[in-house]
């Protein structure tokens, strides 16, 4: 999947990939896709209940190799 | 509207502060406005390192002496054994890559969380504005609290 910025949260515990996606997302404009790539294994849970409350969409969630990865679309505000 | 979410942070303890911290910059990140009021023992999390040292009367004087202020003065709640296990705990999360608490403080601010420190406290300890960080934004009671509150969908004391 294509993704316009890419943020890597290997080794990294709650909060931090959530916060972190956070700060990327508001940098970038709606539209452009959010890649994360996290090994905590509650991000999966996560990064879901982070979309259903910012409103952003989660276009998929995979997991490969230990790690998970997370294709996030920004909305409009 | 975003949805607000308070926490009342009471404790004066590192672990129980980093909870908080935790909740907090999460539930900013997922757009909730996110108010902390620090009172009694939790605003040893935003006293200055010196605070307390002016205070009148030699009981707040001593009190302050003994209730030192400041992130790095906050004791664990279980197994601090006079700061050795806050050392340890701070080395284990710094092996685990996780924020200490001056960053985590630092986050909720980037993140616009906002502080309001207890005015009934801050008076009976013989405190002012000078001994407390600059992240501060407001000095009130428990009325500006329940105000944020009542909005609140999520409040937790700590």
């Amino acid at each position: 999947m294509e993704a316009e910025v890419r943020l890597d949260c290997s080794n990294q515990l709650c909060p931090m990939p959530i916060v972190r996606a956070k700060q990327e997302i508001m940098k970038m404009v709606a539209g452009q896709v959010l890649e994360i790539v996290a090994t905590d294994p509650g991000f999966p849970s996560d990064v879901k209940a982070f979309c259903a409350a910012t409103g952003n969409e989660l276009l998929a969630l995979e997991e490969a190799a230990g790690k998970f990865r997370a294709y996030v679309r920004k909305q409009a505000e | 509207m975003a949805k607000k979410m308070t926490i009342v942070l009471f404790s004066g303890e590192l672990d129980r502060a980093l909870a908080a911290f935790n909740v907090a910059t999460t539930a900013a990140s997922m757009g909730m406005e996110v108010t902390i009021f620090f009172t009694f023992w939790g605003l040893n999390a935003i006293r200055k390192q010196t605070s307390g040292r002016k205070a009148s009367g030699w009981m707040r004087k001593m009190f302050n002496w003994m209730n030192r202020g400041g992130t790095r003065n906050l004791p664990l709640s279980k197994f601090d054994m006079v700061g050795v296990g806050r050392s340890m705990m701070k080395k284990v999360m710094k092996d685990s890559n996780l924020p200490s608490l001056e960053e985590m403080m630092s986050l909720a601010k980037e993140l616009g969380v906002r502080f309001i420190a207890c005015t009934t406290t801050i008076g009976m300890m013989g405190l002012g504005p000078e001994d407390f960080v600059s992240y501060v934004d407001e000095y009130a009671g428990a009325a500006t609290y329940l105000g944020q509150a009542q909005q609140g969908v999520v409040n937790l004391f700590i």
